[in-house]
């Protein structure tokens, strides 16, 4: 019986500062024991747990796609204990992951569908995984249109500024990035908040999924929009944040309701959270 | 496997061969309560109780326990490597587990030990110890096992079970892992004719005391929103104290959290008991708080308990009614009073 609270042993293979506050880095591993790699074979959307020794355990969303092999990358937020000691943690040094954990973005329903993605801030980890999956040339011709609504406060908070330059180059990816303001006289993109640049770029709802993932105020202005633009509950779908521990539905805090978050989340449709308790 | 039977002066014998094959655990009084413990020598058990303190539920998850553990040192190879803890699973007895507790077990399995996750230290306690049970022949004014689908008398989740009929005990057992037990302790003689009369008569009379408290099915088929959003909560929350002693004492609270403690540059993962009723419990690195406010966390729990629990396994209310909570909760809250109010979620005045 593998123990699940035991974590694949991994070494950090390089840490990138992400956004100018250095607030958020990503941390690249590389699995001790090869064989741990295809044990954790895992679906965007997942999410594992990041374990410390001597400091503790977070959960993080899984940034990188199953189709980049060889490694797992994770973007951490500088936020509590566990974080803190990350974010001061190099190349070579040896800590953990435990997973994967939790469901994924419903990859066989969105097939032949087109997608909105809608991202706020640092919530772009599991959408980086998701347009990394679909970009990937075996994936692609599995979906439609594919568009992209990302924004930050300003052009320093934007995570994967390379990716997002190289995905405005390709013609099978619509990119809309955007900031809340800049005073950077050669900002090429949007200016606007997540809800008005979605509004304005009005992608159909016809034969479309959206995917939402942001701080609870941007989530709380977009949908509205979605709604408005045609999308159903059932065709909204969201990734939740939680407290946790275990990841995988037994220590009892992270659920909402009859649902723990860890286990049978984090991706829920918005059909799925009408039903159950606003506890999150 | 026909009824065996002792006299109360053999059972020192008994538990004392017991001791040569099994870990043995066994009521133990200690001050003015009993309370599960490994015994030592076989004197210590004491089985005239009415029910232990605290749940058996500390031998398979216990309160404080080591998971996992490591080197910081500068120097090891194996440095910030986690590895397991050595336990004991070696078979062990839990002897005079109540039949409530006994349930509880069964109803925690749901959550433990699930088709997809295994939580491993519990599957395998698990499945060294074995449950001989001690019905009770005088259920306390606060039990309410009846109504939540066990009984004093009631034999699942047990693999044995011990009455006691006064002069002495007659012993069933019930699984190949009780009849084991019951082989290993040796010395029992065939019970005597009139003992299944005796039992009988005691079954029923000990049923026969247990006042009625509320029905889990009622609960089962409300709509959970509703029950959710209902002004009851705000009626049950008032007197509470979040001190979390219902949980502790619970034997289906298994909610836990993980800790890393470090000593020199050795460290230990902790798994402890954690509680609902403690803010602390969700709230996030941002600030955010899902249960900031007590009435939420009261809610939770009993929600938790009679609600999202049947909601989501279909085996009943996640309750044996041992009636520990009502027992040392310090301000009166009644979980059969509660359960009551939530059967009639529009009503907010006592039942």
């Amino acid at each position: 019986m593998n123990n699940p609270y035991l974590p694949y042993p991994v070494r950090i293979d390089s840490v990138i500062t992400e956004t100018e506050d250095r607030n958020l880095k990503t941390f690249k591993f590389v699995f001790l024991n090869p064989e741990d790699e295809a044990k954790f074979a895992y679906t965007p959307g997942q999410f594992a747990i990041l374990s410390v020794a001597g400091q503790g355990e977070i959960p993080i969303g899984i940034a990188t796609s199953p189709t980049e092999k060889g490694f797992i990358k994770f973007t951490v937020n500088k936020v509590g204990k566990v974080t803190s000691f990350m974010h001061n943690m190099r190349e070579g040094d040896v800590m953990g992951v435990r997973g994967p954990m939790g469901n994924w973005y419903p990859w066989e329903t969105l097939q032949g569908k087109n997608l909105v993605i809608v991202g706020g801030g640092f919530a772009f980890t599991t959408l980086r995984s998701s347009i990394v999956y679909m970009l990937d040339p075996a994936n692609r011709s599995r979906f439609g249109n594919i568009d992209v609504v990302y924004g930050a406060r300003h052009p320093g908070l934007l995570l994967y500024k390379d990716e997002l330059a190289a995905w405005e180059r390709r013609d099978d990816i619509n990119m809309h990035i955007t900031v809340d303001g800049t005073t950077d006289p050669n900002w090429k993109y949007n200016v606007g908040f997540v809800p008005a640049v979605t509004k304005q770029k009005a992608p159909s709802a016809e034969n479309s999924y959206a995917i939402i993932c942001g701080p609870p105020i941007m989530i709380k202005f977009t949908l509205p929009v979605l709604t408005e633009l045609g999308f159903p509950p059932e065709r909204i779908i969201s990734s939740l944040e939680m407290r946790m521990k275990c990841g995988i539905g037994i220590c009892g805090r992270c659920n909402i309701g009859t649902e723990y978050v860890c286990k049978d989340g984090p991706v829920f449709t918005l059909e799925q959270l009408s039903k159950l308790p606003s506890e999150y | 496997m026909s009824d065996m039977y002792i006299t109360k002066g053999k059972l020192p014998g008994v538990i004392e061969r017991l001791m040569g094959r099994y870990r043995v655990f066994a009521p133990v009084k200690k001050g003015r309560y009993h309370q599960f413990a490994r015994l030592t020598g076989a004197a210590e058990a004491d089985l005239a109780f009415r029910n232990t303190r605290l749940s058996p539920k500390g031998l398979l998850h216990p309160q404080a326990e080591r998971m996992f553990e490591y080197s910081l040192a500068k120097d090891d190879p194996e440095r910030g490597i986690v590895k397991e803890s050595p336990k004991d699973y070696s078979p062990g007895v839990i002897l005079g587990i109540r039949p409530c507790d006994a349930k509880a077990f069964q109803l925690d399995d749901a959550n433990f030990d699930t088709q997809t996750v295994k939580d491993t230290w519990w599957v395998r306690r698990r499945e060294a110890l074995t449950l001989v049970g001690l019905a009770c022949n005088t259920p306390c004014s606060t039990c309410f096992c009846t109504s939540v689908g066990s009984g004093p008398f009631e034999t699942a989740g047990l693999d044995a079970l011990l009455v006691d009929t006064g002069e002495g005990y007659v012993a069933k057992a019930l699984t190949e892992k009780g009849k084991k037990a019951v082989d290993a302790s040796d010395g029992w003689d065939p019970a005597p004719a009139d003992s299944r009369g005796k039992i009988d008569a005691a079954t029923k009379a000990a049923a026969q005391s247990i006042g009625p408290s509320f029905d889990p099915e009622t609960l089962a088929r409300q709509d959970m929103l509703e029950l959710y959003n209902s002004p009851l909560w705000e009626e049950v929350q008032f007197s509470c104290i979040n001190c979390g002693t219902c949980t502790f004492v619970c034997p289906t609270c298994w909610c836990f959290d993980i800790q890393d403690e470090v000593n020199g540059d050795q460290g230990d993962r902790m798994r402890l008991w954690d509680s609902c009723m403690f803010p602390l419990f969700t709230l996030h690195g941002s600030g955010h708080n899902p249960r900031a406010v007590k009435t939420q966390r009261v809610r939770q729990r009993f929600m938790h308990k009679l609600k999202y629990y049947q909601d989501k396994y279909h085996c009943g209310a996640a309750c044996v009614g041992c009636g520990r909570c009502v027992q040392a909760c310090p301000v009166n809250i009644d979980i059969r009073q509660v359960g009551r109010l939530m059967a009639s979620p529009s009503c907010v005045c006592p039942a």
